[in-house]
């Protein structure tokens, strides 16, 4: 069985399938093949999301995968047709597969406990091996997570970037092929250690960038053309609240625990009413937080023609003067090129420099 | 007292602009050529003119700018690579030092760049599409045949603008089709494509942004005078246009260049003489499968980019297989 990729969700998944006993064949990573895939095979103004995750399917299914595990939705973004229309998609293209799709309680009910049936259904007798691959599978996810802001912090302040990003590589292969439990936490500590021996830079203060937009494009690096590690290399550091763990915990949760969503929805409400779906409120919540704590400014990335993060775009000029808070939007599609990206952030750091000295030069005064 | 010169170099989509400042920051001498998809070849004859009139001044300093600066940096051994924003940036506060807002509009790309008490405080640049930009003019003045340089001057002529649909390109053909067969002047089609451009500039840039005067506007599209009077038009009142608009980023780079200093040496003015050559590999030495690229200059191998590892960076000259 495959699934979609994004990120580093594939080392938790490949986990908990494997660990239930299942065979998986995880979709390749982005390549211009996957871009090629997606954009000949997608309807043309679909978003960049749903052109990359049809392509996975492509790619998994080239390799013998013969069902598809996926989430469903029922907001008002786009994604909560994902399945049915890639489903179609791929049946008329004449590739065979099973589709399970896991939407969320209430609508599709039957859907939900066929697709839970067929991944759980081996081990019912044994819900020890069940809990044990959520288990492990979580805990991975909880270090991948951990790992990747203690990447983003560093990644500034080290003098060798290539080395940390190579010892971050190395981290990430070493996690995805450990099944002991109470081993990731010395392979983090292991990361956490080398890292530290790397030469430090004196940097000062260093300039704080929060990435902020829909999860998709923030996650998959290969479709957005590595920004964090690009903004890291200018020594700047990034922080996001989007990431899997807080997916999961945001979706998941929301469902058992009411009151989970509660901060999004207190932070964004005074700018926006209504949800709008994807992560178009996520966007301004956490724009808010930025503006009220230490961050010098704020990088939305969204794909091209996405309508929540449309909406969120057209509220942050104004949540930028209010906060006095500088703010990029990154509208990211298959024809979008590194150079333009790699200028745009450029010119955005400049910018935060030359802003962040104005103002310290008034507080001196 | 022996003088010095400052050199940047802008390399866009369209055209590649070099001048040579002094060290006051005032422009000596400036070339404006198409890059015809070649930049190593214009920055070449860009060179060789320059040449001719600098080759006994000591340049202290290279800027390079535009979407191949890095590749040129390389090449020429640019003290400073910056991108355009930037460079724009500084070349209208040389010009204008209370400027509020610039309007940049050149072959491919278009941006706006808001200014605030002499320094940057925001900016945008065009996405995923071409509306709005140089390039957009081009094409529909191919379709009526005219020449851009008589353009601008029709579009003066108009007595009622015609509203063409102006977001894509194709529709904006097809729309200006039909208006000339319903046998509308030519002078008022021109002047539709002006304010078309002029709408896709706003909303696709300059949407939510704080446009305040003094504007600048600078690029090679400032040149046609359609789209200034559909711009003052729009907005109320006068914008500027600057003595040397179509170098801006290029005069930017060479005053940055000027406050950096040297750093790597600008290999001189004999490189249009030279055989220079790119090369692109995948590099086979591990699973990334990085593409590097390698500048020869007759026959020595400059160190090479776009490798993860870094390694090729330092100079490795070839796979260690």
């Amino acid at each position: 069985m495959t699934f979609p990729r994004m990120g580093q969700i594939d080392i938790p998944v490949q986990t908990l399938f494997t660990e239930l006993g299942h065979q998986v064949v995880p979709p390749p990573p982005v390549t211009k093949r996957t871009f090629d895939l997606g954009v000949k095979h997608a309807p043309e103004f679909a978003c960049l999301p749903f052109k990359m995750t049809l392509a996975n399917y492509i790619e998994a299914i080239e390799k013998g995968a013969e069902a598809v595990v996926t989430f469903g939705g029922a907001g008002p973004c786009r994604f909560g047709y994902f399945a049915q229309v890639q489903k179609g998609i791929l049946h008329d293209l004449g590739y065979d597969f099973e589709l399970l799709l896991l939407d969320p309680p209430g609508a599709e009910t039957r859907e939900l406990f066929r697709s839970l049936r067929f991944l759980f259904g081996k081990n019912l007798k044994q819900p020890g091996r069940i809990w044990r691959a959520l288990r492990l599978a979580w805990a991975k996810a909880v270090f991948l997570d951990r790992a990747n802001r203690l990447y983003r912090r560093l990644l500034p302040r080290v003098a060798q970037k290539k080395a940390a990003e190579m010892e971050y590589q190395k981290f990430l292969r070493v996690m995805a092929a450990e099944r002991d439990l109470h081993r990731l936490e010395l392979v983090y500590t292991a990361l956490a250690h080398n890292l530290d021996n790397l030469a430090r830079l004196e940097t000062g203060r260093v300039l704080r960038v929060k990435i902020v937009g829909e999860i998709y494009m923030i996650l998959e690096s290969g479709v957005n053309f590595h920004t964090e590690n690009i903004l890291g290399q200018m020594g700047v550091e990034v922080t996001r609240s989007v990431s899997m763990t807080h997916w999961v915990e945001a979706n998941l949760l929301k469902a058992l625990f009411p009151g989970h969503r509660r901060r999004t929805e207190l932070l964004s409400i005074p700018h926006l009413t209504s949800f709008v779906g994807g992560h178009g409120r996520e966007t301004i919540a956490e724009t808010v937080d930025a503006g009220t704590n230490r961050v010098d400014g704020v990088v939305q990335i969204l794909p091209f023609t996405c309508m929540p993060e449309l909406v969120a775009q057209s509220i942050l000029p104004d949540l930028s003067r209010r906060f006095n808070l500088p703010v990029l939007s990154l509208v990211l599609d298959e024809h979008s090129g590194a150079a333009g990206v790699t200028t745009r952030l450029e010119a955005f750091v400049d910018l935060l420099r030359e802003k962040r000295e104005k103002d310290e030069a008034k507080a001196g005064v | 007292m022996a003088t010095g010169f400052y050199l940047g170099i802008d390399v866009g989509s369209v055209s590649t602009n070099l001048v040579v400042i002094d060290e006051k920051g005032s422009i000596v001498k400036k070339i404006y050529l198409r890059t015809e998809g070649k930049p190593i070849a214009s920055v070449q004859r860009g060179l060789n003119q320059l040449g001719e009139d600098f080759k006994d001044h000591e340049i202290l300093g290279a800027g390079v700018t535009g979407s191949g600066r890095k590749l040129i940096g390389k090449v020429i051994g640019a003290d400073l690579v910056k991108n355009e924003i930037t460079t724009h940036g500084v070349a209208a506060l040389q010009v204008h030092p209370g400027v509020k807002t610039v309007f940049e509009i050149g072959g491919q790309d278009s941006k706006i760049i808001i200014i605030r008490e002499g320094t940057v405080v925001d900016f945008a640049m065009n996405t995923v599409c071409a509306a709005g930009t140089g390039s957009f003019l081009d094409q529909q003045a191919k379709r009526l045949n005219i020449s851009l340089e008589e353009f601008g001057g029709l579009a003066l002529g108009a007595k009622v603008p015609v509203r063409i649909a102006g977001r894509c390109s194709v529709f904006a053909e097809s729309d200006m089709i039909h208006k000339q067969q319903m046998g509308y002047r030519l002078e008022d089609i021109v002047a539709g494509l002006c304010e078309a451009l002029m709408r896709n500039y706003f909303n696709n840039v300059g949407k939510g942004k704080e446009i305040l005067p003094p504007v600048l506007f600078q690029g090679g599209v400032a040149a046609n005078k359609g789209i200034k009077a559909a711009f003052e038009k729009e907005l109320g009142y006068e914008i500027i246009i600057p003595e040397h608009y179509e170098v801006m980023g290029a005069w930017g780079a060479a005053l940055l260049s000027r406050k950096t200093g040297k750093k790597m040496g600008f290999r001189g003015f004999s490189l249009s003489d030279r055989e220079i050559r790119v090369e692109s590999f995948e590099c086979p030495d591990c699973p990334n499968c990085c593409e590097i690229v390698t500048v020869v200059i007759d026959g020595e191998t400059i160190p090479g980019w776009g490798g993860r590892c870094g390694k090729w960076e330092k100079g490795v000259s070839r796979a260690t297989g």
